[in-house]
């Protein structure tokens, strides 16, 4: 065990490496076999476990058994308390701590009063050392299915966990035996594992990543460059997040209860809440898959059964303002990254609360048609959106697993890491039917040193061509639509109806040319035959630029110097 | 990073009049950069991370890359041939196989039961290519396909799972000899260690706990011997049978030869297990770690046993110390009571003489009062009366009553006085109902 304060390091040839995602509602366990990513099932099936402990009579119970005693066993189960690792008590949210174990404070920071023993009072658990044993426990699971102790992970945290928040994961970490190979972002690591699998192809592409968990929301926009990753702008939300999904439908079966039951509320009693808690959160991963689902707890109060149904749409409608407030936050982080809807390539739905099928319609609605929507129920080759991160998380893991601890830390360093961004794009000049155009080569917001080729077709006819690389950038071109003669005035006082019949603004991404930077020329080209442009960008902004004819030899090679 | 991206739309052709040197003209210079935290994950940052630490470009990167790969695809080609041949052993017979040392002669002697099976087979290929005797025949040697012959025996005990443990289990050179006095004085744990290590080979049971440093803790410590004292070991000794012979003819030669075998290896076991055990108990012997938990142990068990006498002679003390207290106690009570006894005594002796005193003091006033007689003696008669109504008196009063009676007549010497104060006192007496008018006759 490390000593406080001294980060535990393992060799690299003892190593065995997983990926960890530690999340506040569940967690996940993933390791790699053959360089592709496998999610660990634990001891009871599950991929997701639970972020839950509970106690009885000195028994530690984890994943979904813990998550059944909420109900009985409420005061000594430990739930949601990744968020408070690292934090003061005047800082912490308990919110979801209140039907299970109430967080303390305990000598400026959290700490939770259970029995986990069999015999004498509560002990007093550091959130830290709860935490250890969550993680012993994955960490375990982990090392049953692989078949060898595991010894190091790369765990994934929110783009918004403060350093001290790091420290403490780490900490608590190695306190439970393992190495903390490296903390990932969690966008990033969505990302990684769809960039990982065989099929994907390294683009230029502008990506928003929406993990929507169980107690908190978190988008980001990630600018993938080359298979290099940027965070543009991230937004957080609590309170448009898995849980609130469940208290609409736990409010709406508790009505269809007390229409049946007068007098009867089930909200007010700690044990009726806890059952009606659990069966909403399978109705709604019920209605994720199909689109009914049952609802039946047996005495939910004062001993009466209660059974219901719910279809998909009754929920959709119930839940609207959820949903709405996901759609806000959505468009709300890529305006704050200074993009625009249509300079969204992709959109990776993340977390649990993704498998609604409503969210990934909304973001079809709300992103063009081009734009991919990685989410099970709009795209079918999609992974797992529970199992991203973990799965992100490994193949990180597998990548760096070679490398001494202190290697990484020299890779991670700022020095590395923090480098300039071009703000415009780079490319070329080309012709079409509409008259000069802007072709792009290098994308805005690529990080630099970079480099890339174009193939790009010369004239029919062949000849000496013009390369003018320039600089551009892309702008919203909104057409409105041609307006309907006379027709508009009539119906303006029956808004509705008009609002549905108004045609949309046209809206198209143009590009825009800018400065011109250099421009080149290549002769003789032959009949049908392309142009290879390769733009290589230094750290220093200075630029080098070759053209030659794809297959043919020489070509031209100039630099253009650092602004 | 060397993927290409196709464009559709044509370049512009060369304008009129356009030139410039070698074709290339630089006009502006890219504008606007913004500094931004890449994040350091995938592949592709791995490659950024290379290129910015070591401070290559791109195109000196790729080719670095591509040398490294290609030279450790050689290295690796390297590294099994680069034991060299013992002259001795390439003029080896083959038929004399069962002393060969298989690894050696497949260049794997460093590896030995470390050797994985793609190793052998790759040594295997390479002796082949070197060793083939029309090779040699080509090369205008004799034809001499001995070694040959040892290498293809070779490869097949090490490629036969069983008969390759049988081979390792007598394979001594993989042996690492205990040390000696002299070594195990300079690091003795570290000397043993390797002893154990190469033992260790031999354990049906993977992950065997091995000697550990000085910082072992003491459930560690015995944890290695427990397990090595029970250590179960897969070694055999099949591979030092006698030549079991092979024909038919001779039955009941053939069966002594393998009953005797059998017995050689249930021999060879136990002193093979005797001789682990013997290594234990001398490594178990300069132990210090051993010596100082035994140490340690005896100083709790002393420091436990110390406690307890100084708990009971506390509690003695103690005991001690109370029951001299409660009889100093009694001893005092019995004492205050006594001189409370004496006290009562005195204190009623005292009243008795007072009493009398008075007593004393009564009679005398009234032989002051010339005992009431009027002028000349009194007689015998008159003193007689007043004696005895004096002493009515007395008898009528208590003690309080005289003591304040004799204060009355203290110091009076005048008769009528005295009579009027023994008149007041009868008269008091007569009121009160202890005297009957005419008990006294002399005072009134």
């Amino acid at each position: 065990m490390a000593a406080n304060g001294e980060r535990k390091t393992v060799a690299p040839d003892q190593r065995c490496a997983i990926g960890l995602s530690f999340g506040n509602s569940y967690s996940s366990v993933a390791c790699t076999i053959d360089d592709s990513a496998v999610v660990i099932a634990n001891e009871d099936g599950d991929r997701q476990i639970p972020s839950i402990l509970s106690y009885v009579e000195g028994e530690e119970y984890t994943g979904t058994q813990a998550k059944a005693f909420l109900v009985r066993n409420a005061e000594n189960t430990l739930v949601s308390f990744r968020d408070f690792l690292g934090k003061d008590f005047k800082s912490i949210d308990p919110t979801h701590c209140h039907a299970a174990a109430h967080p303390q404070e305990a000598s400026g920071s959290v700490a939770f009063s259970v029995k986990d023993k069999a015999e004498g009072e509560a002990s007093t658990l550091s959130v830290s050392e709860v935490a250890t044993r969550h993680i012993r426990r994955l960490v375990q699971s982990a090392s049953d299915y692989i078949g060898k102790q595991v010894t190091s992970a790369v765990l994934t945290i929110p783009t918004n966990f403060t350093d001290k928040q790091c420290e403490a994961l780490i900490q608590a970490a190695n306190n439970a035996d393992l190495e903390v190979l490296q903390l990932i972002k969690e966008p990033v690591a969505d990302v990684l594992a769809y960039d990982a699998r065989p099929e994907a192809t390294i683009e230029d592409k502008n990506i928003v990543v929406a993990d929507l968990g169980g107690t908190r929301s978190d988008v980001a926009v990630v600018a993938s460059r080359g298979g290099l990753y940027t965070i543009l702008a991230t937004a957080h939300d609590y309170e448009f997040a898995g849980v609130h999904l469940d208290k609409v439908l736990m409010d709406h079966f508790a009505k269809e209860f007390m229409k049946k039951n007068k007098d009867v509320d089930p909200r007010e009693n700690a044990r009726s809440l806890a059952k009606l808690k659990a069966e909403s959160e399978s109705a709604k991963k019920a209605l994720s898959i199909g689109t009914n689902a049952s609802f039946s707890v047996e005495s939910l109060a004062e001993g009466i059964d209660f059974q219901s149904t719910i279809n998909r749409l009754r929920y959709e409608t119930v839940a609207r303002n959820v949903l709405g407030g996901i759609n806000r936050l959505i468009e709300g982080v890529v305006k704050s990254a200074g993009l625009d809807v249509l300079d969204i390539d992709e959109v990776i739905l993340a977390g649990g609360t993704s498998h609604t099928p409503r969210i990934a319609a909304n973001m079809r609605n709300i992103f063009p048609e081009s734009t991919q929507i990685q989410a099970p129920s709009t795209n079918p080759s999609s992974i797992n959106p529970s199992e991203l991160q973990a799965r992100g998380a490994a193949l990180q893991a597998s990548l760096i697993q070679e490398y001494e601890a202190d290697d990484v830390d020299q890779s991670t360093h700022p020095a590395v890491t923090t480098v300039a961004h071009i703000t415009n794009a780079i490319g070329v000049v080309s012709v079409g039917n509409d008259g000069e155009g802007f072709s792009p080569i290098i994308a805005p917001e690529t990080a630099v040193p970079a480099r890339r080729t174009i193939h790009i077709n010369g004239p029919k006819e062949g000849g000496d061509v013009l390369i003018k690389v320039i600089e551009g950038n892309t702008h919203i071109k909104v057409t409105k639509p041609e307006p309907k003669a006379a027709k508009d005035e009539k119906d303006e006082d029956d808004s509705d109806f008009s609002e549905e019949e108004e045609e949309e603004d046209k809206r198209e991404k143009v590009w825009k040319s800018g400065e011109t930077l250099a421009e080149a020329a290549v002769r003789g080209l032959k009949k049908g035959s392309k142009v290879e442009v390769t733009v290589n960008v230094a750290a220093d902004l200075g630029v080098t630029i070759t053209a030659r004819e794809v297959g043919g030899k020489g070509g031209v090679r100039g630099n253009i110097a650092a602004p | 990073m060397a993927s290409t991206t196709k464009v559709e739309r044509p370049l512009p052709a060369l304008p009129e009049g356009w030139s410039a040197e070698k074709d290339f003209k630089p006009v502006g210079k890219t504008t606007g950069s913004t500094q931004r935290t890449i994040e350091p994950v995938g592949p592709h940052f791995l490659a950024h991370a290379r290129r910015a630490r070591h401070k290559r470009t791109f195109s000196e990167d790729d080719r670095i890359q591509a040398q490294e790969k290609a030279k450790n695809v050689e290295e690796n080609d390297d590294s099994d041939v680069s034991e060299p041949e013992d002259p001795m052993m390439l003029q080896r017979e083959a038929k004399d196989w069962k002393s060969q040392d298989h690894y050696q002669v497949l260049g794997l002697s460093k590896y030995r039961f470390k050797a994985t099976e793609d190793q052998i087979k790759r040594a295997h290929r390479k002796k082949v290519l070197k060793h083939h005797p029309d090779k040699k025949a080509a090369s205008g040697a004799t034809e001499d396909d001995n070694f040959f012959k040892c290498i293809q025996k070779a490869t097949e005990v090490l490629l036969d799972p069983v008969k390759r443990r049988q081979f390792d289990s007598v394979d001594e050179k993989a042996d690492v000899e205990p040390p000696s006095k002299k070594d195990a004085q300079k690091n003795y744990l570290k000397a043993w260690g390797k002893v154990f290590k190469a033992e260790a080979r031999f354990s049906k049971i993977p992950n065997v706990p091995m000697l550990g440093g000085d910082d072992a803790t003491k459930p560690e410590v015995d944890e290695f011997y427990n397990f090595w004292y029970n250590f179960d070991s897969w070694r055999t000794f099949e591979y030092l049978d006698e030549d079991v012979p092979d024909d038919n003819e001779n039955r009941d030669h053939k069966r002594h030869m393998e009953r005797k075998n059998a017995n050689a290896r249930k021999k060879k076991k136990a002193d093979d297990n005797a001789r682990l055990r013997k290594l234990l108990d001398e490594c178990a012997a300069g132990d210090e770690r051993i010596k100082r938990f035994r140490k340690e142990a005896n100083a709790a068990k002393n420091k436990k046993k110390a406690d307890k006498e100084a708990a009971e002679l506390k509690a003695k003390e103690d005991a001690r110390l109370k029951k001299e207290s409660e009889e100093k106690a009694a001893k005092e009570a019995e004492e205050k009571a006594k001189t409370d006894r004496e006290a009562n005594k005195k204190a009623k002796e005292a009243a008795k003489t007072a009493v009398k005193k008075n007593k004393r003091v009564l009679k005398g006033s009234v032989k002051d009062a010339n005992y009431f007689a009027s002028g000349g003696e009194a007689s015998a008669d008159q003193v007689n009366a007043v004696l005895n109504d004096v002493e009515t008196v007395q008898g009528k009063v208590d003690p309080e009553e005289i003591a304040a009676l004799a204060g009355k007549l203290n110091g009076l010497k005048v008769a009528d006085e005295i009579k009027g104060v023994w008149a007041e006192e009868v008269k008091r007496l007569v009121d009160a109902g202890k005297l009957k008018d005419g008990d006294i006759k002399t005072m009134v």
